[in-house]
C-alpha cells in the first residue's frame, strides 16, 4: 500500500549518521520520516564504547556548534573524559568520553523523540523509488510504499554484511542482527562504483572475571570536560584500565594465523591501517614485545568489559586462549566472541560534496556506505546529509563547509575528491589549516552559519550569542587597556612571565610574546576573573595565534581562488602535453571538478597545475564557441 | 556546482578575483635579442618600477632612466607603466626594459623581487589574464601552447637538468622533512602510542642537520652559481693569439677592438652572453708578457687575477706558432683554445687529452660549435632554456624551505606547543612540494601506518 504521508525527507537507518540526518533534516522544519529496521537500537554504538578523540572530537564540536545531537548525548553518557594532547597546543587537544552505551542510547532516543516534524519508523527497507533519474521514496519489505523528495541512506556495514570468525562466515549487519541484502542488490544496479571494507570488534570480557587490581588504572579527568557548548551533567565517573599483550599472547597469535580470514584470503576487504587487529599487529610489527588494551566499561550497570586493542577475527579457541595469555585476563569470560565484519561500500567519488549521488538526484548517502568508519565521522556526514537533503526537497542550494572553515569541510572534501582505499577516518593531520580549526572555537566557525541554515534552536543561539558578547568585551578590553613600563602592574607581570616590561605595551601586543598568558593579566588585576576560563584559553589561542592565522589567509584566498575555477569534466587529460604519464593517469582517474581540487592530487606542480588552468580555459572558450555557433 | 558560502558562480572579469600579491618574471626569454623585459604585475607594480627608476611614471608612457637597486647602478632603459584593467594582465602592470645581458636582467629581477614582488609561477601572467578576461581563444591557444612547451621542457629537464647532484639533494631533503613530519604528526594524531614527540633534542637535532644540509645544497654546487651569476669565463693566452677574436666571435658583437697590434687589449673587456641557454660573462684579458708600459702591465695583472677568479679559463693559443703545454696554471679550469687553423691547416674540432683542447678559427668559424659545446660540458651545464627560470623559482622554493625550518628550531628551543613545530614543517614540505610535487595529507598518514604500530 501507498503510506497516505509524503515526506520532504525519509532517513534510512537509525545510527549515529541516521539520527544526525534526521535531526537536522527535521530541525531546519523538513517533515522527516527515520525508517529503522529497529526502534531499540536508535543511536546504538556497535564498536567501541567512546565518543571523541583527535581529530573526531573536532567533528563533534562542529556538530554541536551546528545544535547536533553527538555531544549532549557523550556529555549525558560520559563515564570517563580526558583532554588528549593538552601540552602539543590547542588546535590539537581534543576530548575523549568513554560513553555509556545505554544512557548514549537512551539520551539519543530522547532527543530523537523530542524533536519536531520527526517521526520513527520500524521496517526494513528493501527498494528504493527512482522516478527518472531522481529518488521518490522507498518501499519496506512489507510492501509499504513511502514517497518523499529526498532520501537519505545510512545503512552502516548492513549492505551485504559478512561477518567472520576464523574460517567460517555467515551473513549479518552487525552481531545478531540480519543484513539488508534486498537494498543491496536494489542499489548495486545503480550506476555507483562498490567495493568492500571490512572492520574488526574485539571479545567482550565478563568484568567479575578479570582481576582489575592487576591492570593500571587510567582515571579521567577531574571535573570531566564537556563535548557539548552547552553544559550537560555527567554520570557517575569510573576508571579505565590498561592491560597488555605479552610474548606467549604473540605466540599464539601466529599458530593460528593459518584459520585466520585476513590472512588465508577469505576477507578480501581494506581493513583501517590505523585500527589494526591483533593479528595484524603483531605480522607487522613483529618486534615489538607487546602492545596495549585499553580496557573500558560498556557502562556503569554493564557487566561487560571492552578490552580495545585487541580486535580479532581468529576462530573462538585462539580468542580463548590469546585473552587468558593477558595478565589480569587469565580467567576471564568472554561474553561475547571478537569478528571481523565485511561490508559494501559505494566510492564517495560518485558523490558530490553536498552528499547526494551523481547518479540519483535526491538521494544522499551518509556514514560507512562512503567508506568511512567511526561514530563521529558518521554523524557529522548524517548532519551534512540531512540538511542538504531538507535544503534539496526545499528547492535550496546546498550547504558545503569548506576545508579552512572546518574538519567536516575537510572530511567532504577527502572524501569527494580521493575516495577511500580503507575505511576513512579524521585526524587532525589531515586539515592544512589545523590551527584555526580548534575545537575551542567550533562555535565562532560554525554556530552563525548553522542559525542562518535553520540548524540552531533558540536555546542554542542566547547561549551563543551571550558568549559572544563577552568575547568581544574581553578583546576590546585587551586592545584598549595597557600596562606602563616599571610601574606595580608591571613589577607583577614581570614577576610571573620571569621577563621585564621594557616599555608601555597594550595588553594585546602583551599577550602575543612567548613568555605571556593570560592568566598573569588576571592575577595582576588587568583582566577581570569573571570571564569564563575556556573564554580566557580561547582569547589567548586567538591573540597568540593571529600571526599563522594571516600566514594561512593568503592560501586560504588561492585556494578559494582555485576552487572557483571549474575544470571541464570532459577534459582528456592523456592528450593534454607536458603533464607526467604519472599525473595524466591520477588526473583521469580523480577528473577533478575545480583547479583547487586538482591541486590536492598527489604529486601535483605548480607548473602542471597553470598547464591544466590553461587548457581548461581553452576547452571552456571552445565549447563556448560551439555552443554559439550551434543557436 | 557547489555552492560555497561566497556563492562564486565562474563569472569572469575583472574585481572578480580582488589582487592580491604582485608577481614578477623575465618576459623576454633569456639570451635572445639585445633587449630585456623584466615584467610585474599586481598592486605593487607601479611602487616597484618608480623606485628602480626613481622617476614617475605615467599610464603608457615610456620614461627613460638609470636602474638603481640598493644604490647600486643595474642597467639604464625604459619603464613603462599600465593602470589595470586596461593591461596584459588586467592588473596594475610595469615593464622594466634593459638592454644588459641575462646576467643584468637577473640583477634588475631580482631588485624587482625585493622591492615586494614574488617570483611568478609558470603561466602565472597568463592565468591572471584569463581571469580578468583579458585574452581571447586565439590568444589562449597560443599562450597555452607556449606554456605547454616550457612545462614540458620543465618537467622534462628541470629536476632532471639541474646536474643530478643538485636534484638528489633536493630529494633527500624532502625525504627527510618528510620523515620529521611523520614522527611529529604522529605523535600529534596518536598520543597513546609512546611515540616520543619532542623530547632528548632529538627533534632539534634533525631540524638542525636540515637546516645544515639546505644551507649547503643552496650555496654551493656549481649550478647554483650558474643560476645566480652566470658563469664567469676569462679569455688569457698570449698576445696577439686572437684572445679579442675569440670574444667577439662568442658574442656576434665588435664588442672588443682586435687588431693585429700586440697588446691591444689593455684594460679587461667583459661581455655578458647566453651560448645555448647558458648564461656567460665573457671577460677578456690583455696578453700574458713581460710587459714594459706599465698600463699594460696593470693589464696583465689583471688578467692574472680574472684568470684565477673565473670557472673557466679558455687559454688561447696560435696554431700556426706551434702549440704547448698552457701556461697558466688555473687546474682542472682550463680548456686549451687552438686558434688561427686557418693558417695552420689543422682540422677543426676536440683534441684528445688533457687539459680539454679544441682547435678553431676565429676568422672562419671553424671549429666554434665544438668549443660551444666543450664549454657547456667543462661547467656542467645540461639543461635546456626553459630550465634557466624553473632553477629560479626551486632556489626560491628552498629559500622558503630554510625560513620555514629557522622558524620550527627556533620555536621549538623556545618551547613552543608541539602543533606550532608541525606547522612550520608542514610549510617547508609544501615549499619543497613545489620542486618534488606534493605529498598529500593521505600519503603523510601511510608513512606513519608503516612506522609505527598504531591503534588499539
Amino acid at each position: 500500500m501507498e503510506h497516505p504521508e509524503t515526506y520532504d525527507v525519509i532517513v534510512i537507518g537509525g545510527g549515529h549518521a541516521g539520527c544526525e540526518a534526521a535531526l537536522a533534516a527535521a530541525r531546519t522544519g523538513a517533515n522527516t520520516l527515520l525508517l529503522t529496521q529497529s526502534i531499540e537500537t536508535i543511536g546504538q554504538m556497535s564498536c567501541n564504547p567512546a565518543i571523541g578523540g583527535i581529530g573526531k572530537s573536532h567533528l563533534v564540536r562542529e556538530l554541536d556548534a551546528l545544535d547536533g545531537a553527538m555531544a549532549r548525548a557523550a556529555d549525558l553518557a560520559g563515564i570517563q573524559v580526558r583532554v588528549l594532547n593538552a601540552s602539543k597546543g590547542p588546535a590539537v587537544r581534543a576530548t575523549r568520553a568513554q560513553a555509556d552505551r545505554d544512557l548514549y542510547r537512551s539520551a539519543m532516543r530522547t532527543l530523537i523523540g523530542e524533536q519536531d516534524n520527526l517521526r520513527v519508523f520500524q521496517q526494513s527497507v528493501v527498494d528504493l523509488r527512482v522516478e527518472g533519474s531522481a529518488a521518490a521514496g522507498v518501499v519496506t519489505h512489507m510492501g509499504l510504499r513511502f514517497r518523499a523528495a529526498s532520501v537519505v541512506l545510512t545503512t552502516g556495514t548492513f549492505l551485504g554484511g559478512r561477518i567472520h570468525m576464523g574460517l567460517r562466515n555467515q551473513p549479518g549487519g552487525r552481531a545478531g542482527e540480519a543484513p539488508s541484502n534486498a537494498l543491496a542488490e536494489r542499489l548495486r544496479a545503480l550506476p555507483l562504483r562498490v567495493g568492500r571494507l571490512k572492520t574488526g570488534t574485539p571479545p567482550r570480557l565478563d568484568r567479575r572475571s578479570v582481576e582489575l587490581s592487576a591492570l593500571a588504572e587510567q582515571p579521567g579527568d577531574d571535573p570531566p570536560p564537556s563535548l557539548s557548548f552547552l553544559p550537560q551533567a555527567h554520570p557517575r565517573q569510573v576508571c579505565c584500565h590498561i592491560a597488555e599483550t605479552n610474548p606467549a599472547t604473540h605466540d599464539i597469535i601466529r599458530q593460528a594465523l593459518h584459520q585466520s580470514p585476513l590472512y588465508s584470503g577469505v576477507i578480501e576487504g581494506a581493513g583501517p591501517r590505523y585500527c589494526p587487529s591483533i593479528e595484524d599487529k603483531v605480522v607487522r610489527f613483529a618486534d615489538r614485545a607487546k602492545h596495549q588494551i585499553f580496557v573500558e566499561p560498556e557502562g556503569l550497570t554493564s557487566g561487560e568489559l571492552y578490552p580495545n586493542g585487541i580486535s580479532t577475527s581468529l576462530p573462538f579457541d585462539a580468542q580463548l586462549a590469546l585473552v587468558h595469555s593477558i595478565e589480569g585476563f587469565e580467567k576471564a569470560h568472554i561474553t561475547r566472541p571478537g569478528y571481523a565484519i565485511e561490508y559494501d561500500y559505494f566510492d564517495p567519488r560518485d558523490l558530490h560534496h553536498s552528499l547526494e549521488t551523481k547518479a540519483v538526484s535526491g538521494l544522499f548517502f551518509a556514514g560507512q556506505i562512503n567508506g568511512t568508519t567511526g561514530y563521529e565521522e558518521a554523524a557529522a556526514q548524517g548532519l551534512l546529509a540531512g540538511l542538504n537533503a531538507a535544503r534539496q526537497a526545499g528547492g535550496l542550494a546546498p550547504w558545503v563547509p569548506r576545508r579552512d572553515e572546518a574538519y567536516l569541510g575537510v572530511m567532504l572534501d577527502d572524501l569527494v575528491t580521493q575516495g577511500a582505499n580503507e575505511p576513512y577516518r579524521m585526524f587532525t593531520s589531515r586539515a592544512e589549516f589545523r590551527l584555526r580549526l580548534r575545537e575551542d572555537n567550533a562555535d565562532l566557525r560554525l554556530t552563525e552559519r548553522g542559525r542562518s541554515l535553520g540548524l540552531v534552536g533558540a536555546a542554542r543561539w542566547r547561549a551563543f550569542a551571550a558568549k559572544q558578547a563577552e568575547r568581544k568585551r574581553l578583546l576590546a578590553s585587551l586592545e584598549s587597556a595597557s600596562v606602563k613600563s616599571g610601574g606595580a602592574v608591571a613589577q607583577a607581570l614581570a614577576a610571573q612571565s620571569g621577563k621585564p616590561i621594557g616599555e608601555d605595551v597594550r595588553l594585546v601586543e602583551y599577550l602575543r610574546r612567548p613568555e605571556a598568558g593570560i592568566g598573569h593579566l588576571v592575577n595582576a588585576g588587568l583582566v577581570s576573573s569573571a570571564f569564563a576560563p575556556e573564554l580566557l584559553r580561547q582569547v589567548e589561542t586567538e591573540v597568540k595565534y593571529a600571526g599563522y592565522i594571516r600566514r594561512q589567509d593568503a592560501e586560504i584566498a588561492k585556494l578559494r581562488r582555485h576552487e572557483a575555477m571549474a575544470l571541464p569534466q570532459g577534459l582528456n587529460y592523456d592528450d593534454l602535453p607536458g603533464l607526467s604519464r604519472e599525473l595524466q593517469q591520477k588526473l583521469g582517474q580523480a577528473k577533478p571538478a575545480s583547479l583547487a581540487r586538482a591541486a590536492r592530487i598527489p604529486g601535483m606542480t605548480p607548473a602542471a597545475l597553470s598547464l591544466l588552468l590553461t587548457h581548461a580555459r581553452k576547452q571552456l572558450a571552445g565549447d563556448a564557441a560551439v555552443a554559439a555557433g550551434n543557436e | 556546482m557547489v555552492c560555497h558560502e561566497e556563492g562564486r558562480t565562474g563569472g569572469r572579469g575583472a574585481g572578480l578575483i580582488a589582487p592580491t600579491d604582485t608577481i614578477a618574471a623575465l618576459a623576454t626569454p633569456p639570451g635572445q635579442g639585445g633587449i630585456g623585459i623584466v615584467r610585474v604585475s599586481g598592486p605593487l607594480a607601479l611602487q616597484i618600477a618608480q623606485r628602480l627608476i626613481s622617476r614617475q611614471l605615467l599610464p603608457r608612457r615610456a620614461v627613460h632612466g638609470r636602474f638603481q637597486g640598493n644604490g647600486e647602478l643595474i642597467d639604464e632603459g625604459l619603464a613603462l607603466f599600465f593602470p589595470g584593467p586596461r593591461s596584459f594582465t588586467g592588473e596594475d602592470v610595469a615593464e622594466l626594459h634593459g638592454h644588459g645581458g641575462p646576467v643584468v636582467m637577473q640583477m634588475l629581477l631580482d631588485a624587482v623581487l625585493t622591492g615586494g614582488a614574488r617570483l611568478a609561477l609558470p603561466g602565472e601572467f597568463t592565468e591572471r589574464a584569463f581571469l580578468n578576461g583579458k585574452l581571447d581563444l586565439a590568444q589562449a591557444e597560443a599562450v597555452a601552447d607556449l606554456i605547454a612547451a616550457a612545462s614540458a621542457a620543465a618537467a622534462k629537464g628541470a629536476l632532471r637538468s639541474l646536474s643530478g647532484q643538485f636534484s638528489q639533494n633536493v630529494r633527500r631533503i624532502d625525504e627527510d622533512v618528510l620523515k620529521l613530519r611523520v614522527h611529529v604528526e604522529a605523535a600529534i594524531d596518536f598520543p597513546d602510542e609512546e611515540v616520543e614527540f619532542l623530547s632528548e633534542g632529538r627533534v632539534g637535532k634533525r631540524i638542525d642537520g636540515l637546516l645544515g644540509a639546505l644551507a649547503e645544497l643552496m650555496k654551493g654546487g656549481r649550478q647554483g652559481v650558474l643560476l645566480n651569476q652566470g658563469v664567469n669565463v676569462a679569455i688569457v693566452g698570449q698576445p696577439n693569439v686572437g684572445k679579442s677574436s675569440l670574444l667577439n666571435r662568442l658574442s656576434g658583437e665588435e664588442a672588443a677592438i682586435v687588431t693585429d697590434m700586440p697588446g691591444t687589449t689593455r684594460d679587461l673587456l667583459k661581455v655578458d652572453l647566453v651560448l645555448d641557454g647558458l648564461p656567460i660573462r665573457l671577460v677578456d684579458t690583455a696578453g700574458i708578457r713581460h710587459a714594459q708600459d706599465p698600463i699594460e702591465a696593470e693589464g696583465v695583472r689583471r688578467a692574472r687575477s680574472q684568470a684565477a677568479a673565473a670557472d673557466l679559463v679558455l687559454e688561447v693559443q696560435d696554431a700556426a706558432a706551434g702549440c704547448g703545454p698552457p701556461i697558466e696554471s688555473t687546474a682542472g679550469r682550463t680548456v686549451l683554445v687552438e686558434n688561427k687553423i686557418d693558417l695552420s691547416g689543422a682540422s677543426p674540432g676536440l683534441v684528445a687529452g688533457a687539459p680539454p683542447r679544441v682547435r678553431i678559427s676565429c676568422r672562419t668559424g671553424a671549429g666554434i660549435a665544438d668549443l660551444v659545446g666543450l664549454l657547456k660540458k667543462q661547467v656542467g651545464f645540461t639543461g635546456e632554456g626553459a630550465a634557466f627560470s624553473a632553477r629560479q623559482r626551486h632556489l626560491e622554493a628552498l629559500d622558503r624551505t630554510q625560513t620555514a625550518l629557522r622558524s620550527a628550531a627556533e620555536r621549538l628551543a623556545a618551547g613552543a606547543p608541539g602543533e606550532l613545530i608541525a606547522e612550520d614543517l608542514r610549510l617547508a614540505h609544501q615549499a619543497l612540494g613545489e620542486i618534488t610535487g606534493e605529498v598529500s595529507a593521505d600519503e603523510l598518514l601511510g608513512n606513519i601506518f608503516r612506522s609505527f604500530c598504531i591503534g588499539k
